[in-house]
Protein backbone atom coordinates (compact mmCIF):
# COMPACT_ATOMS: atom_id res chain seq x y z
CA UNK A 1 0.00 0.00 0.00
CA UNK A 2 1.04 3.58 -0.39
CA UNK A 3 1.64 5.55 -3.57
CA UNK A 4 4.72 6.54 -5.55
CA UNK A 5 6.26 9.94 -5.23
CA UNK A 6 8.93 11.26 -7.57
CA UNK A 7 11.61 13.43 -5.97
CA UNK A 8 14.05 15.55 -7.91
CA UNK A 9 17.30 17.23 -6.86
CA UNK A 10 17.38 20.95 -7.63
CA UNK A 11 20.29 23.35 -7.48
CA UNK A 12 19.55 26.74 -6.05
CA UNK A 13 19.57 28.73 -9.29
CA UNK A 14 17.13 30.85 -11.23
CA UNK A 15 15.04 28.78 -13.63
CA UNK A 16 15.81 25.45 -12.01
CA UNK A 17 12.21 24.67 -11.21
CA UNK A 18 10.99 25.80 -14.63
CA UNK A 19 13.43 23.36 -16.27
CA UNK A 20 11.64 20.51 -14.49
CA UNK A 21 8.09 21.70 -15.21
CA UNK A 22 9.05 22.16 -18.89
CA UNK A 23 10.02 18.51 -19.12
CA UNK A 24 6.75 17.49 -17.42
CA UNK A 25 4.67 19.67 -19.74
CA UNK A 26 6.42 18.39 -22.87
CA UNK A 27 5.61 14.84 -21.77
CA UNK A 28 1.99 15.55 -20.83
CA UNK A 29 2.54 14.63 -17.22
CA UNK A 30 -0.18 15.68 -14.81
CA UNK A 31 0.87 16.94 -11.37
CA UNK A 32 -1.49 15.89 -8.56
CA UNK A 33 0.53 17.16 -5.63
CA UNK A 34 3.76 19.05 -5.20
CA UNK A 35 6.06 20.39 -2.52
CA UNK A 36 9.46 22.04 -2.61
CA UNK A 37 11.91 21.70 0.25
CA UNK A 38 14.66 24.27 0.14
CA UNK A 39 18.02 24.64 1.85
CA UNK A 40 20.58 27.38 1.34
CA UNK A 41 22.31 25.68 -1.58
CA UNK A 42 19.89 23.14 -2.94
CA UNK A 43 16.31 21.94 -2.89
CA UNK A 44 14.24 18.82 -3.34
CA UNK A 45 11.10 18.89 -5.45
CA UNK A 46 8.58 16.18 -4.58
CA UNK A 47 5.75 15.31 -6.94
CA UNK A 48 2.76 13.04 -7.11
CA UNK A 49 2.01 12.50 -10.79
CA UNK A 50 -0.25 10.34 -12.91
CA UNK A 51 2.61 8.13 -14.14
CA UNK A 52 5.57 8.09 -11.73
CA UNK A 53 7.72 5.56 -13.64
CA UNK A 54 7.47 7.47 -16.90
CA UNK A 55 8.04 10.75 -15.04
CA UNK A 56 11.21 9.49 -13.46
CA UNK A 57 12.47 8.19 -16.78
CA UNK A 58 11.86 11.37 -18.73
CA UNK A 59 13.48 13.45 -15.98
CA UNK A 60 16.51 11.17 -15.88
CA UNK A 61 16.77 11.38 -19.65
CA UNK A 62 16.71 15.17 -19.32
CA UNK A 63 19.70 14.97 -16.95
CA UNK A 64 18.03 15.33 -13.57
CA UNK A 65 18.67 13.18 -10.53
CA UNK A 66 15.22 11.77 -9.77
CA UNK A 67 14.10 9.01 -7.48
CA UNK A 68 10.89 7.18 -6.58
CA UNK A 69 9.73 6.87 -2.97
CA UNK A 70 6.70 5.28 -1.31
CA UNK A 71 4.47 7.77 0.48
CA UNK A 72 0.99 7.59 1.99
CA UNK A 73 -2.02 9.57 0.72
CA UNK A 74 -4.71 10.20 3.29
CA UNK A 75 -8.14 11.75 2.75
CA UNK A 76 -9.59 13.83 5.58
CA UNK A 77 -12.73 15.95 5.91
CA UNK A 78 -11.99 19.51 4.78
CA UNK A 79 -13.07 21.17 8.01
CA UNK A 80 -11.46 22.44 11.22
CA UNK A 81 -9.92 19.50 13.11
CA UNK A 82 -9.85 17.30 10.02
CA UNK A 83 -6.06 17.11 10.02
CA UNK A 84 -5.78 17.05 13.80
CA UNK A 85 -7.53 13.68 14.13
CA UNK A 86 -5.05 12.01 11.77
CA UNK A 87 -2.00 13.49 13.46
CA UNK A 88 -3.39 12.55 16.86
CA UNK A 89 -3.57 8.94 15.75
CA UNK A 90 0.03 9.07 14.54
CA UNK A 91 1.18 10.60 17.79
CA UNK A 92 -0.57 7.91 19.76
CA UNK A 93 1.05 5.23 17.63
CA UNK A 94 4.45 6.98 18.07
CA UNK A 95 4.96 7.23 14.32
CA UNK A 96 7.45 9.79 13.05
CA UNK A 97 6.44 12.02 10.15
CA UNK A 98 9.43 12.75 7.94
CA UNK A 99 7.48 15.42 6.03
CA UNK A 100 3.96 16.05 4.72
CA UNK A 101 2.12 18.25 2.23
CA UNK A 102 -1.28 18.79 0.61
CA UNK A 103 -2.46 17.54 -2.74
CA UNK A 104 -3.58 20.11 -5.30
CA UNK A 105 -6.84 18.58 -6.36
CA UNK A 106 -9.44 16.89 -4.15
CA UNK A 107 -13.08 15.93 -4.07
CA UNK A 108 -15.45 18.54 -2.72
CA UNK A 109 -15.39 18.76 1.05
CA UNK A 110 -12.29 16.60 1.28
CA UNK A 111 -8.59 17.34 1.66
CA UNK A 112 -5.79 14.97 0.64
CA UNK A 113 -2.52 14.80 2.57
CA UNK A 114 0.69 13.18 1.48
CA UNK A 115 2.82 11.72 4.29
CA UNK A 116 6.39 10.48 4.18
CA UNK A 117 7.15 8.02 7.00
CA UNK A 118 10.33 6.23 7.94
CA UNK A 119 8.31 3.17 8.97
CA UNK A 120 5.71 3.05 6.23
CA UNK A 121 4.09 -0.29 7.09
CA UNK A 122 3.66 0.50 10.75
CA UNK A 123 2.26 3.93 9.89
CA UNK A 124 -0.31 2.31 7.60
CA UNK A 125 -1.39 -0.05 10.39
CA UNK A 126 -1.78 2.84 12.83
CA UNK A 127 -3.79 4.90 10.32
CA UNK A 128 -6.12 2.04 9.39
CA UNK A 129 -6.69 1.15 13.01
CA UNK A 130 -7.70 4.76 13.65
CA UNK A 131 -10.17 4.58 10.75
CA UNK A 132 -8.30 7.11 8.56
CA UNK A 133 -9.05 6.86 4.82
CA UNK A 134 -5.87 5.80 3.02
CA UNK A 135 -5.98 6.24 -0.78
CA UNK A 136 -4.35 3.78 -3.16
CA UNK A 137 -4.16 6.31 -5.98
CA UNK A 138 -4.71 10.01 -6.62
CA UNK A 139 -5.73 9.37 -10.22
CA UNK A 140 -9.39 8.90 -9.35
CA UNK A 141 -9.56 12.09 -7.30
CA UNK B 1 80.96 49.32 2.88
CA UNK B 2 77.89 51.36 2.23
CA UNK B 3 76.91 49.23 -0.77
CA UNK B 4 75.73 46.42 1.41
CA UNK B 5 74.08 48.70 3.86
CA UNK B 6 70.70 48.64 2.21
CA UNK B 7 69.10 51.96 3.18
CA UNK B 8 65.69 50.38 3.52
CA UNK B 9 67.02 47.26 5.14
CA UNK B 10 69.38 48.45 7.82
CA UNK B 11 72.55 46.49 8.31
CA UNK B 12 73.37 42.98 9.36
CA UNK B 13 76.79 41.38 8.84
CA UNK B 14 75.31 38.17 7.49
CA UNK B 15 73.90 40.06 4.49
CA UNK B 16 77.40 40.68 3.15
CA UNK B 17 76.99 37.56 1.03
CA UNK B 18 74.13 39.25 -0.82
CA UNK B 19 76.65 41.68 -2.36
CA UNK B 20 79.55 39.39 -3.36
CA UNK B 21 81.06 39.92 -6.80
CA UNK B 22 79.51 37.38 -9.20
CA UNK B 23 82.85 35.65 -9.86
CA UNK B 24 83.43 35.09 -6.16
CA UNK B 25 79.84 33.90 -5.68
CA UNK B 26 80.27 31.39 -8.52
CA UNK B 27 83.48 30.07 -6.98
CA UNK B 28 81.58 29.41 -3.77
CA UNK B 29 78.72 27.82 -5.70
CA UNK B 30 81.00 25.42 -7.57
CA UNK B 31 82.90 24.41 -4.48
CA UNK B 32 79.67 23.74 -2.60
CA UNK B 33 78.04 22.01 -5.56
CA UNK B 34 80.88 19.50 -5.79
CA UNK B 35 80.65 18.87 -2.10
CA UNK B 36 76.86 18.40 -2.03
CA UNK B 37 76.89 16.10 -5.06
CA UNK B 38 79.59 14.00 -3.40
CA UNK B 39 77.53 13.86 -0.22
CA UNK B 40 74.37 12.84 -2.06
CA UNK B 41 76.25 10.24 -4.13
CA UNK B 42 78.00 8.73 -1.13
CA UNK B 43 75.06 8.68 1.23
CA UNK B 44 71.74 8.49 -0.65
CA UNK B 45 70.91 5.37 -2.66
CA UNK B 46 68.48 7.13 -4.95
CA UNK B 47 70.98 9.78 -6.06
CA UNK B 48 73.85 7.31 -6.48
CA UNK B 49 71.66 4.91 -8.45
CA UNK B 50 70.50 7.61 -10.83
CA UNK B 51 74.00 8.96 -11.36
CA UNK B 52 75.38 5.47 -12.01
CA UNK B 53 72.66 4.91 -14.62
CA UNK B 54 74.08 7.93 -16.43
CA UNK B 55 77.68 6.86 -15.79
CA UNK B 56 78.29 9.96 -13.71
CA UNK B 57 80.39 10.34 -10.58
CA UNK B 58 80.90 13.39 -8.36
CA UNK B 59 84.09 13.97 -10.36
CA UNK B 60 81.91 14.67 -13.41
CA UNK B 61 81.08 18.06 -11.90
CA UNK B 62 83.90 20.35 -12.97
CA UNK B 63 81.96 23.48 -13.83
CA UNK B 64 78.64 24.90 -12.71
CA UNK B 65 77.23 24.07 -16.14
CA UNK B 66 77.89 20.36 -15.51
CA UNK B 67 74.91 20.44 -13.15
CA UNK B 68 72.68 20.05 -16.21
CA UNK B 69 73.94 16.47 -16.67
CA UNK B 70 72.55 15.39 -13.32
CA UNK B 71 69.10 13.81 -13.07
CA UNK B 72 66.15 15.73 -11.63
CA UNK B 73 64.55 15.03 -8.28
CA UNK B 74 60.75 15.32 -8.04
CA UNK B 75 58.20 15.42 -5.25
CA UNK B 76 57.24 11.80 -5.94
CA UNK B 77 60.81 10.80 -4.99
CA UNK B 78 60.21 12.16 -1.49
CA UNK B 79 56.93 10.31 -1.28
CA UNK B 80 58.37 7.04 -2.63
CA UNK B 81 61.20 7.11 -0.09
CA UNK B 82 58.89 8.09 2.81
CA UNK B 83 59.78 8.78 5.50
CA UNK B 84 63.60 8.88 5.73
CA UNK B 85 64.87 7.45 2.42
CA UNK B 86 66.58 10.62 1.18
CA UNK B 87 68.38 11.44 4.43
CA UNK B 88 72.13 11.86 4.07
CA UNK B 89 72.81 12.10 7.81
CA UNK B 90 72.36 9.52 10.56
CA UNK B 91 69.53 10.20 12.99
CA UNK B 92 72.07 11.17 15.68
CA UNK B 93 72.95 14.25 13.61
CA UNK B 94 69.40 15.22 12.71
CA UNK B 95 67.95 17.75 15.12
CA UNK B 96 64.66 18.62 13.43
CA UNK B 97 62.00 17.07 11.22
CA UNK B 98 59.26 18.91 9.35
CA UNK B 99 56.60 17.56 7.02
CA UNK B 100 54.27 18.89 4.39
CA UNK B 101 51.16 17.53 2.76
CA UNK B 102 51.58 14.98 0.02
CA UNK B 103 49.21 13.93 -2.73
CA UNK B 104 48.12 10.64 -1.24
CA UNK B 105 47.62 11.41 2.42
CA UNK B 106 51.19 10.55 3.41
CA UNK B 107 53.20 13.71 4.00
CA UNK B 108 56.71 14.29 2.75
CA UNK B 109 59.32 14.54 5.48
CA UNK B 110 62.30 16.89 5.54
CA UNK B 111 65.26 16.85 7.94
CA UNK B 112 67.78 19.30 9.34
CA UNK B 113 71.13 18.90 11.04
CA UNK B 114 72.33 21.57 13.45
CA UNK B 115 74.31 23.09 10.56
CA UNK B 116 71.18 23.10 8.38
CA UNK B 117 69.27 24.98 11.07
CA UNK B 118 72.09 27.54 11.18
CA UNK B 119 71.89 28.01 7.41
CA UNK B 120 68.12 28.33 7.63
CA UNK B 121 68.47 31.02 10.31
CA UNK B 122 71.04 32.80 8.18
CA UNK B 123 68.88 32.92 5.05
CA UNK B 124 65.89 34.04 7.10
CA UNK B 125 67.97 36.85 8.64
CA UNK B 126 68.97 37.87 5.11
CA UNK B 127 65.30 37.65 4.13
CA UNK B 128 64.25 39.98 6.95
CA UNK B 129 67.09 42.43 6.27
CA UNK B 130 66.14 42.44 2.61
CA UNK B 131 62.57 43.31 3.59
CA UNK B 132 63.78 46.21 5.75
CA UNK B 133 63.32 44.49 9.11
CA UNK B 134 65.90 45.10 11.81
CA UNK B 135 66.72 44.80 15.48
CA UNK B 136 64.10 46.58 17.53
CA UNK B 137 61.28 45.46 15.27
CA UNK B 138 58.43 43.50 16.83
CA UNK B 139 57.47 40.63 14.54
CA UNK B 140 54.03 39.06 14.71
CA UNK B 141 54.58 35.66 13.16
CA UNK B 142 51.25 34.35 11.84
CA UNK B 143 52.79 31.47 9.90
CA UNK B 144 51.64 28.16 11.31
CA UNK B 145 53.87 26.62 13.95
CA UNK B 146 54.21 22.87 13.77
CA UNK B 147 55.07 20.51 10.96
CA UNK B 148 54.78 23.37 8.44
CA UNK B 149 58.18 25.03 7.96
CA UNK B 150 56.78 28.57 7.84
CA UNK B 151 56.29 29.20 11.54
CA UNK B 152 59.59 27.99 12.97
CA UNK B 153 61.57 29.19 9.93
CA UNK B 154 60.46 32.79 10.38
CA UNK B 155 60.66 32.45 14.17
CA UNK B 156 64.32 31.44 14.36
CA UNK B 157 65.29 33.92 11.65
CA UNK B 158 63.59 36.77 13.47
CA UNK B 159 65.29 35.89 16.75
CA UNK B 160 68.68 35.50 15.08
CA UNK B 161 68.25 38.94 13.57
CA UNK B 162 67.69 40.30 17.05
CA UNK B 163 64.10 41.33 16.51
CA UNK B 164 61.33 40.52 19.00
CA UNK B 165 59.28 37.58 17.76
CA UNK B 166 55.70 36.90 18.84
CA UNK B 167 54.86 33.27 17.96
CA UNK B 168 51.18 33.76 17.09
CA UNK B 169 50.46 31.16 14.42
CA UNK B 170 47.25 31.72 12.44
CA UNK B 171 43.65 32.08 13.57
CA UNK B 172 41.80 33.97 16.28
CA UNK B 173 41.52 37.34 14.55
CA UNK B 174 40.47 39.21 17.69
CA UNK B 175 43.57 38.14 19.56
CA UNK B 176 45.81 38.80 16.53
CA UNK B 177 44.54 42.38 16.43
CA UNK B 178 44.80 42.85 20.16
CA UNK B 179 48.45 41.69 20.12
CA UNK B 180 49.19 43.77 17.02
CA UNK B 181 47.92 46.84 18.82
CA UNK B 182 48.99 46.26 22.42
CA UNK B 183 52.48 44.86 21.69
CA UNK B 184 53.36 47.58 19.20
CA UNK B 185 53.86 45.15 16.32
CA UNK B 186 55.89 46.63 13.45
CA UNK B 187 56.28 43.56 11.19
CA UNK B 188 53.73 40.93 10.24
CA UNK B 189 54.70 37.56 8.74
CA UNK B 190 51.73 35.85 7.11
CA UNK B 191 50.16 34.94 3.83
CA UNK B 192 49.09 38.12 2.01
CA UNK B 193 45.47 37.00 2.00
CA UNK B 194 45.48 36.41 5.74
CA UNK B 195 46.88 39.88 6.33
CA UNK B 196 44.14 41.39 4.17
CA UNK B 197 41.64 39.39 6.16
CA UNK B 198 43.01 40.86 9.39
CA UNK B 199 42.90 44.35 7.88
CA UNK B 200 39.22 43.87 7.03
CA UNK B 201 38.60 42.80 10.59
CA UNK B 202 40.58 45.72 12.00
CA UNK B 203 38.48 48.22 10.09
CA UNK B 204 35.46 47.01 11.98
CA UNK B 205 37.35 47.12 15.25
CA UNK B 206 38.97 50.49 14.41
CA UNK B 207 42.27 49.48 15.97
CA UNK B 208 45.18 51.74 15.07
CA UNK B 209 48.40 49.78 14.54
CA UNK B 210 52.06 50.59 13.97
CA UNK B 211 52.79 47.86 11.44
CA UNK B 212 55.41 49.06 8.95
CA UNK B 213 56.40 45.93 7.00
CA UNK B 214 54.61 42.81 5.78
CA UNK B 215 56.72 39.74 5.03
CA UNK B 216 54.33 37.78 2.89
CA UNK B 217 54.70 34.31 1.40
CA UNK B 218 53.36 30.77 1.17
CA UNK B 219 50.86 31.61 -1.56
CA UNK B 220 50.81 33.28 -4.97
CA UNK B 221 49.80 36.92 -5.07
CA UNK B 222 50.07 39.71 -7.58
CA UNK B 223 51.51 43.16 -7.99
CA UNK B 224 47.95 44.53 -7.95
CA UNK B 225 47.36 42.94 -4.57
CA UNK B 226 50.60 44.42 -3.25
CA UNK B 227 49.60 47.87 -4.43
CA UNK B 228 46.23 47.45 -2.75
CA UNK B 229 47.75 46.33 0.55
CA UNK B 230 50.32 49.14 0.49
CA UNK B 231 47.83 51.87 -0.36
CA UNK B 232 45.13 50.61 2.01
CA UNK B 233 47.39 50.12 5.01
CA UNK B 234 50.48 52.24 4.43
CA UNK B 235 52.84 49.30 5.04
CA UNK B 236 55.56 48.01 2.73
CA UNK B 237 54.56 44.54 1.52
CA UNK B 238 57.34 42.15 0.48
CA UNK B 239 57.14 38.78 -1.21
CA UNK B 240 59.27 35.93 0.07
CA UNK B 241 59.78 32.46 -1.37
CA UNK B 242 60.59 29.05 -0.06
CA UNK B 243 59.57 25.42 0.01
CA UNK B 244 60.01 22.68 2.57
CA UNK B 245 61.87 20.36 0.19
CA UNK B 246 64.63 22.95 -0.15
CA UNK B 247 64.66 24.43 3.37
CA UNK B 248 61.35 26.19 4.06
CA UNK B 249 60.98 29.97 3.86
CA UNK B 250 64.26 31.72 3.12
CA UNK B 251 65.00 30.55 -0.43
CA UNK B 252 64.44 34.02 -1.82
CA UNK B 253 63.11 37.44 -0.86
CA UNK B 254 62.32 40.81 -2.32
CA UNK B 255 64.39 43.86 -1.50
CA UNK B 256 63.55 47.55 -1.27
CA UNK B 257 63.32 47.67 -5.09
CA UNK B 258 60.30 45.30 -4.98
CA UNK B 259 61.22 44.06 -8.44
CA UNK B 260 61.63 40.32 -8.13
CA UNK B 261 62.93 38.04 -5.40
CA UNK B 262 66.68 37.63 -4.84
CA UNK B 263 67.56 33.96 -4.46
CA UNK B 264 70.13 33.15 -1.82
CA UNK B 265 72.26 31.63 -4.51
CA UNK B 266 75.18 30.74 -2.29
CA UNK B 267 72.90 28.09 -0.71
CA UNK B 268 70.35 27.34 -3.44
CA UNK B 269 71.53 27.07 -7.03
CA UNK B 270 68.72 27.96 -9.47
CA UNK B 271 68.06 26.78 -13.00
CA UNK B 272 65.10 27.44 -15.27
CA UNK B 273 63.99 24.53 -17.43
CA UNK B 274 61.39 23.82 -20.04
CA UNK B 275 58.91 21.73 -18.01
CA UNK B 276 58.07 19.59 -21.03
CA UNK B 277 61.59 18.70 -22.21
CA UNK B 278 63.73 19.30 -19.12
CA UNK B 279 66.10 21.48 -21.20
CA UNK B 280 67.85 24.27 -19.32
CA UNK B 281 66.68 27.67 -20.56
CA UNK B 282 68.78 30.84 -20.64
CA UNK B 283 68.25 33.56 -18.01
CA UNK B 284 65.37 35.82 -18.92
CA UNK B 285 63.24 32.97 -20.29
CA UNK B 286 60.16 31.77 -18.47
CA UNK B 287 60.14 28.17 -17.29
CA UNK B 288 60.07 25.90 -14.28
CA UNK B 289 62.38 26.73 -11.39
CA UNK B 290 64.77 23.92 -10.45
CA UNK B 291 66.81 24.25 -7.26
CA UNK B 292 69.87 22.44 -5.96
CA UNK B 293 70.72 22.84 -2.30
CA UNK B 294 74.39 23.72 -2.00
CA UNK B 295 74.89 23.39 1.73
CA UNK B 296 72.16 21.06 3.02
CA UNK B 297 73.57 18.25 5.12
CA UNK B 298 70.61 16.16 6.28
CA UNK B 299 68.70 16.15 3.02
CA UNK B 300 70.52 17.42 -0.05
CA UNK B 301 68.31 18.06 -3.05
CA UNK B 302 69.87 17.74 -6.46
CA UNK B 303 67.98 19.56 -9.24
CA UNK B 304 64.66 19.55 -7.41
CA UNK B 305 61.77 20.43 -9.71
CA UNK B 306 59.73 23.02 -7.80
CA UNK B 307 56.90 23.12 -10.40
CA UNK B 308 56.85 26.86 -9.85
CA UNK B 309 56.94 28.80 -13.10
CA UNK B 310 59.08 31.94 -13.19
CA UNK B 311 61.94 33.75 -14.94
CA UNK B 312 65.51 34.30 -13.73
CA UNK B 313 66.36 37.99 -13.97
CA UNK B 314 70.11 38.35 -14.57
CA UNK B 315 70.27 42.18 -14.60
CA UNK B 316 71.83 43.86 -11.57
CA UNK B 317 69.31 45.16 -9.04
CA UNK B 318 69.11 48.79 -7.95
CA UNK B 319 69.49 47.64 -4.32
CA UNK B 320 73.07 46.58 -5.05
CA UNK B 321 72.62 42.88 -4.33
CA UNK B 322 74.41 40.67 -6.84
CA UNK B 323 72.09 37.72 -6.28
CA UNK B 324 69.96 36.91 -9.29
CA UNK B 325 66.24 37.48 -8.94
CA UNK B 326 63.21 35.44 -9.90
CA UNK B 327 59.98 37.06 -10.94
CA UNK B 328 57.06 36.67 -8.61
CA UNK B 329 55.55 33.19 -8.97
CA UNK B 330 52.01 33.27 -10.25
CA UNK B 331 51.52 29.80 -11.61
CA UNK B 332 52.73 26.22 -11.55
CA UNK B 333 53.61 23.60 -14.12
CA UNK B 334 51.39 21.00 -12.41
CA UNK B 335 47.83 21.09 -11.11
CA UNK B 336 48.69 21.96 -7.52
CA UNK B 337 47.21 25.15 -6.16
CA UNK B 338 47.61 26.98 -2.89
CA UNK B 339 44.67 28.00 -0.80
CA UNK B 340 45.18 29.95 2.42
CA UNK B 341 48.79 28.80 2.51
CA UNK B 342 47.92 25.12 2.14
CA UNK B 343 49.13 23.13 -0.87
CA UNK B 344 46.24 21.31 -2.51
CA UNK B 345 46.24 18.80 -5.33
CA UNK B 346 42.89 18.06 -7.00
CA UNK B 347 43.68 14.37 -6.51
CA UNK B 348 43.40 14.89 -2.74
CA UNK B 349 39.87 16.24 -3.15
CA UNK B 350 39.06 13.27 -5.35
CA UNK B 351 40.38 10.87 -2.71
CA UNK B 352 38.16 12.54 -0.11
CA UNK B 353 35.02 12.34 -2.25
CA UNK B 354 35.70 8.70 -3.07
CA UNK B 355 35.80 7.86 0.61
CA UNK B 356 32.18 8.92 0.95
CA UNK B 357 30.66 7.72 -2.23
CA UNK B 358 32.31 4.52 -3.21
CA UNK B 359 31.84 5.67 -6.79
CA UNK B 360 33.66 8.49 -8.53
CA UNK B 361 31.45 11.54 -8.58
CA UNK B 362 31.81 14.36 -11.01
CA UNK B 363 33.27 17.33 -9.26
CA UNK B 364 35.02 20.59 -9.87
CA UNK B 365 36.95 22.98 -7.67
CA UNK B 366 36.19 26.67 -7.91
CA UNK B 367 38.68 29.11 -6.42
CA UNK B 368 37.68 32.67 -5.70
CA UNK B 369 39.05 35.49 -3.61
CA UNK B 370 36.60 37.43 -1.49
CA UNK B 371 37.86 40.49 0.34
CA UNK B 372 41.40 39.22 -0.07
CA UNK B 373 40.67 35.82 1.41
CA UNK B 374 40.92 32.72 -0.73
CA UNK B 375 37.76 30.69 -0.96
CA UNK B 376 37.56 27.16 -2.27
CA UNK B 377 34.34 25.52 -3.31
CA UNK B 378 34.05 21.85 -4.22
CA UNK B 379 31.03 21.35 -6.47
CA UNK B 380 29.84 17.74 -6.44
CA UNK B 381 27.18 16.37 -8.71
CA UNK B 382 24.38 14.54 -6.93
CA UNK B 383 24.25 11.01 -8.27
CA UNK B 384 21.22 8.70 -7.89
CA UNK B 385 23.31 6.68 -5.39
CA UNK B 386 23.49 9.50 -2.87
CA UNK B 387 20.23 11.29 -3.65
CA UNK B 388 17.37 11.06 -1.19
CA UNK B 389 13.91 12.61 -0.99
CA UNK B 390 14.56 13.63 2.63
CA UNK B 391 16.57 16.68 3.58
CA UNK B 392 18.00 14.86 6.55
CA UNK B 393 19.65 12.20 4.39
CA UNK B 394 20.87 14.69 1.81
CA UNK B 395 22.26 16.98 4.48
CA UNK B 396 24.05 13.99 6.00
CA UNK B 397 25.69 13.24 2.63
CA UNK B 398 26.64 16.88 2.32
CA UNK B 399 28.22 16.88 5.77
CA UNK B 400 30.08 13.63 5.12
CA UNK B 401 31.58 15.08 1.95
CA UNK B 402 32.59 18.31 3.70
CA UNK B 403 34.11 16.38 6.62
CA UNK B 404 36.06 14.08 4.31
CA UNK B 405 37.52 17.02 2.37
CA UNK B 406 38.29 18.82 5.63
CA UNK B 407 39.99 15.70 7.00
CA UNK B 408 42.28 15.24 4.00
CA UNK B 409 43.11 18.88 3.27
CA UNK B 410 43.18 20.12 6.84
CA UNK B 411 41.16 23.20 5.93
CA UNK B 412 37.41 23.82 5.88
CA UNK B 413 36.12 24.49 2.40
CA UNK B 414 32.63 24.91 0.98
CA UNK B 415 31.09 21.80 -0.53
CA UNK B 416 28.11 22.38 -2.78
CA UNK B 417 25.81 19.73 -4.19
CA UNK B 418 24.90 20.45 -7.81
CA UNK B 419 22.65 18.90 -10.44
CA UNK B 420 24.13 16.28 -12.74
CA UNK B 421 25.65 17.70 -15.91
CA UNK B 422 25.98 21.17 -14.44
CA UNK B 423 29.73 20.56 -14.47
CA UNK B 424 31.19 21.03 -17.91
CA UNK B 425 32.47 17.83 -19.47
CA UNK B 426 35.64 18.31 -21.42
CA UNK B 427 37.34 16.12 -23.97
CA UNK B 428 40.03 13.98 -22.41
CA UNK B 429 41.41 15.17 -19.11
CA UNK B 430 38.73 16.80 -17.00
CA UNK B 431 39.33 20.38 -16.03
CA UNK B 432 38.92 20.07 -12.30
CA UNK B 433 40.05 23.46 -11.13
CA UNK B 434 38.47 26.75 -12.10
CA UNK B 435 40.58 29.53 -10.70
CA UNK B 436 38.65 32.79 -10.66
CA UNK B 437 41.04 34.51 -8.27
CA UNK B 438 42.32 37.81 -9.55
CA UNK B 439 45.90 37.78 -8.35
Amino acid sequence: MGISQVSIFLENRAGGLADVTDVLAQNDIDIRALTLADMADFGILRLIVDDPDRTRNVLKAAGFTADKTRVVAVEVPDKPGGLAATLRALRQGKVNVEYMYFAARTRAGRAVLIFRFDELDRALDVLREAGVVVLSTLNAV
Amino acid sequence: MSTWNDPAGGFHPVSVTDYLPRARLEEIQLQRLRSVVTRAYDRVDLFRGRMEERKLTPASIRHLEDLAQLPFTVKADLRDTYPFGLFASPMEEIVRLHASSGTTGKPIVVAYTREDIEVWKEVMVRTFVSCGVHRGDVIQNCYGYGLFTGGLGAHYGGEALGATVIPMSGGNNERQLMVMHDFGVTVVCSTPSYFLHLVEHAQHARTPVRVRVGVFGAEPWSEAMRQRIQSDTGIRAYDIYGLSEIIGPGVGAECSAQAGLHLFEDHFLPEIIDPATGQVLPDGTEGELVLTTLSKQAMPMIRYRTRDVTTLVPEPCSCGRTLRRIRRIERRSDDMFIIRGVNVFPSQVETALLQVEGTLPHYEIVLTREKGLDQMEVRVEVTPEVFSDTMRALEAVHKKLADAVDHILGIRVAVTLVEPRSIARSEGKAKRVIDKRKL
